[in-house]
């Protein structure tokens, strides 16, 4: 099997699946009960969470455990909008944002809030001065990813962050789902007052998360009730997902350091031999994160590609496994001004650092054959 | 070109003439023990400076662990370069260029080694010159410049510096001498611990621990709080006594409004014998005048009777909210509110008395012979050592 999906989920590293299991069956107690054994369990999660914060180089009680991605995001825009609504109502966001920022940022459209969607080039990066124009007297929250999950684009979060830290009455907030591992962002005196990560992009579990809450962040929170994760959010703590998450954060963080250039060698090669394949045209472009590749063959139903690769046992995917209104159209390329024909013949490419020059070599024979094949059928 | 040094700076020790070289001695020794966990490194010293070679490590993250030594007044990333003037240009171009948020700036040159051929003066506009022809958007602004410049031609080489970090001051943990600390897990406690290893007392730790009573995640919020303090010295003992037994003792045979002021006297008749056998010369408490019935001058004179060891009382006329800030900026505060019982909380008699006197608790006293118990519990007395170093870790590790 050739997995090349690393974007949507990634294979759980089989030592994080082996922390999961011995914390769920060894510290099972209730890290707030006050027996011993719920001492025990605490210990433990105030361990992990001073692992996951000195490997992002914050404070512990900067690290809140949620159960991903989605959480982070929405805990993060709604919780700021919701807390700081006084203040103003003007957010800003991007138009190639994943679904569960856009659609967060959507829902506060209805109770009133004003959202401005900044456009993106066709290399699918917005530009630091129109993040300066969009700014106003009542805007409270800047929301933008730092990688983009269909098309690999980086934002320049670290210039945004400057201009943040001139507004002290607004909030930044990065979806740093896709980047974490990959492409380095620092938190600390960085502008930044909150980043969503997300386990199972790093070859954790699906259901846990952490959202970076800076030490001056004030959130109105989602969850109510225990009090756990410093009030921000409450319910009985998933003690196991969150050490396994704060050891795949370990691993990716150490493979990070000592093969980012492979991955970035990878996606060149990749990207320059699809160049070469007729009807292929490459969306991502030469400034992108190492390991999503996006990809149009046009004329093609990019479903049906993934399916004869599939055939395979080849398995990448077609934009992201979000939804838009257009069943084939990615709205990312659309916002980067791509053509319909390459609009909605897109397919993605996610590699992890477990992806190997063979596999890219076998993945790119049998692409050509299936654009061949298919060229065959259609004429 | 890159930053290759950290310049460190030590300012109260300079003063201390004949001794100099033992203080410097030992802060040498602790930037270095701090400094363990990064390969190669070291710390070299000059007159009247000491630097830490890099060799290829994050500045930051070595200045992190530096800020927290004792002893050390200022510190300044550094680069090395040759007492030559093409050299020194280019490493005062470099730091000029990876500063940020910097537009106007001032050029200092020291010549300490009167054989460079060049004068300071001179010097200093020589590289002014170079730095604004070098560069776009930088003007010289000699009174309030964002960045200074630092250039010392020391005789091995010259040292180019931008940034001033404020240290924390103080001397070298280790060269005033040890002091049992009497830790309760509240928040004075571990200030008080702190301000005395900031005049260099190295600091082992006391503990009266009341199981039942008082539970594990007390004990442990207690070597939380000592395994906190250890950023700031080395590795501290923590001594566990036993106190269940006196404890009840006291409060079932003692009036019940000078329970307290007995018990304090136990306690530091067991410090005194803990300080005896490990060779400890001073007691050090976190008690602060008028907080609470303990802690007048009438309590303190009954309890400092049972003990003619000097007791060091950092905090004595400090304001709670000073004490908090402090405990906010050490990292010990968030640890010493959480809500466990210790033994300092769980008797409490209904209305403790604020002026005892000696002559009424030795009469008290002395219908109780409590000498088999203090022998009893200190024998029992458990140690436990905490250290800053990391390997000393837990039995998570292979969890996380």
């Amino acid at each position: 099997m050739i997995y090349l999906d690393n974007s949507a989920t990634t294979k759980p590293d089989p030592a994080v699946l082996k922390s999961f299991e011995r914390v769920s069956s060894q510290y099972f107690a209730n890290p707030s009960s006050i027996h011993q054994l719920g001492g025990e369990t605490e210990k433990l999660l105030k361990q992990a969470k001073k692992q996951a914060a000195s490997i992002l180089k914050v404070s512990p009680d900067e690290i809140v455990f949620t159960s991903g991605g989605t959480e982070g995001n929405n805990t993060a825009i709604k919780g700021i909008a919701l807390e700081h609504q006084e203040r103003g109502k003007h957010i800003i966001t991007s138009e190639i944002e994943h679904p569960s920022v856009h659609d967060a940022c959507q829902s506060l459209e209805s109770l009133g809030f004003d959202i401005t969607y900044l456009p993106v080039n066709q290399a699918g990066v917005i530009t630091v001065e129109d993040v300066e124009n969009a700014i106003k007297h009542d805007t409270i929250l800047i929301s933008l990813m730092h990688v983009n999950n269909e098309l690999g684009s980086i934002q320049p979060i670290k210039e945004i962050g400057e201009i943040a830290k001139r507004h002290p009455k607004l909030f930044f907030h990065v979806d740093d789902v896709q980047g974490i591992g990959k492409v380095p962002l620092p938190l600390r005196d960085s502008g930044i007052d909150l980043c969503t990560f997300s386990a199972h992009k790093i070859h954790g579990l699906k259901g846990t998360g952490i959202l970076y809450v800076g030490n001056r962040t004030k959130l109105f929170p989602l969850l109510h009730g225990g009090s756990q994760e410093q009030g921000i959010r409450s319910g009985t703590e998933n003690l196991a997902g969150a050490v396994a998450m704060v050891k795949a954060l370990r691993f990716i963080k150490e493979r990070e350091k000592k093969e980012v250039h492979r991955l970035y060698e990878l996606s060149d090669y990749l990207k320059s031999e699809l160049q070469q394949l007729t009807s292929v045209e490459v969306n991502t472009a030469d400034h992108a994160a190492p390991h999503i590749i996006n990809f149009s063959v046009v004329g093609a139903k990019p479903e049906v590609i993934i399916h004869m690769l599939g055939e395979e046992n080849i398995f990448i995917s077609t934009k992201s496994a979000c939804s838009s209104k257009q069943k084939d159209e990615s709205k990312v390329l659309t916002a980067c001004g791509f053509d319909k024909a390459r609009s909605t013949s897109a397919l993605r490419v996610s590699l992890s650092y477990q992806t190997t020059r063979d596999d890219i070599t076998v993945f790119l024979q049998a692409i050509e054959k299936a654009i061949n094949q298919f060229k065959e059928v259609m004429e | 070109m890159q930053y290759d040094h950290i310049l460190i700076r030590y300012g109260e020790m300079a003063l201390k003439g004949k001794n100099m070289n033992k203080f410097i001695s030992r802060l040498q020794e602790n930037i270095q023990h701090k400094l363990k966990e990064f390969a190669h490194i070291k710390v070299k010293r000059t007159q009247g400076r000491m630097f830490v070679l890099l060799h290829g490590h994050d500045p930051e993250q070595v200045i992190d662990k530096c800020k927290n030594v004792f002893g050390i007044q200022s510190l300044s990333l550094a680069i090395k370069v040759e007492n030559d003037v093409d050299a020194i240009k280019d490493g005062a171009l470099y730091a000029l260029t990876n500063s940020v948020d910097v537009h106007q700036f001032k050029v200092t040159v020291k010549r300490v080694n009167k054989d460079f051929p060049i004068g300071s003066q001179e010097m200093n506009q020589v590289l002014g010159g170079h730095l604004l022809s070098n560069t776009d958007g930088y003007a010289v602004d000699v009174h309030q410049p964002d960045m200074e410049i630092n250039v010392e031609i020391r005789s091995e080489a010259t040292y180019i510096t931008s940034q001033v970090i404020p240290g924390l001051g103080g001397l070298p943990v280790g060269t005033s001498g040890k002091s049992l600390l009497m830790l309760s897990g509240g928040i004075d406690s571990p200030v008080a611990g702190y301000l005395a290893m900031k005049r260099g007392v190295q600091i082992e730790a006391i503990h009266f621990h009341s199981p039942p009573f008082t539970s594990e995640r007390a004990k442990q919020k207690v070597i939380d709080l000592a395994e906190t303090l250890t950023k700031y010295g080395n590795s501290i003992k923590i001594h566990v006594v036993p106190f269940t037994k006196l404890q009840q003792e006291i409060f079932r045979e003692m009036p019940d409004g000078y329970a307290m002021t007995i018990m304090r006297r136990i306690m530091m008749r067991i410090s005194e014998k803990i300080s005896e056998s490990e060779s400890i010369l001073s007691i050090t408490t976190g008690e602060n005048l008028g907080q609470v019935a303990s802690q007048t001058m009438e309590s303190m004179h009954t309890i400092n009777e049972v003990t003619n060891y000097p007791i060091l009382r950092p905090l004595i006329t400090m304001d709670k909210q000073e004490i908090i800030k402090i405990a906010q900026e050490i990292d010990t505060y968030d640890t010493s509110i959480l809500p466990y019982e210790d033994c300092c909380t769980i008797f409490v008699p209904k209305s403790p008395k604020t002026r005892p006197t000696r002559e009424k608790v030795n009469q008290f006293e002395s219908n109780k012979d409590f000498t088999n118990l203090i022998e009893e519990a200190v024998n029992q007395a458990e140690v436990v050592k905490v250290s800053d170093q990391r390997e000393s870790a837990s039995v998570f590790d292979d969890l996380l």
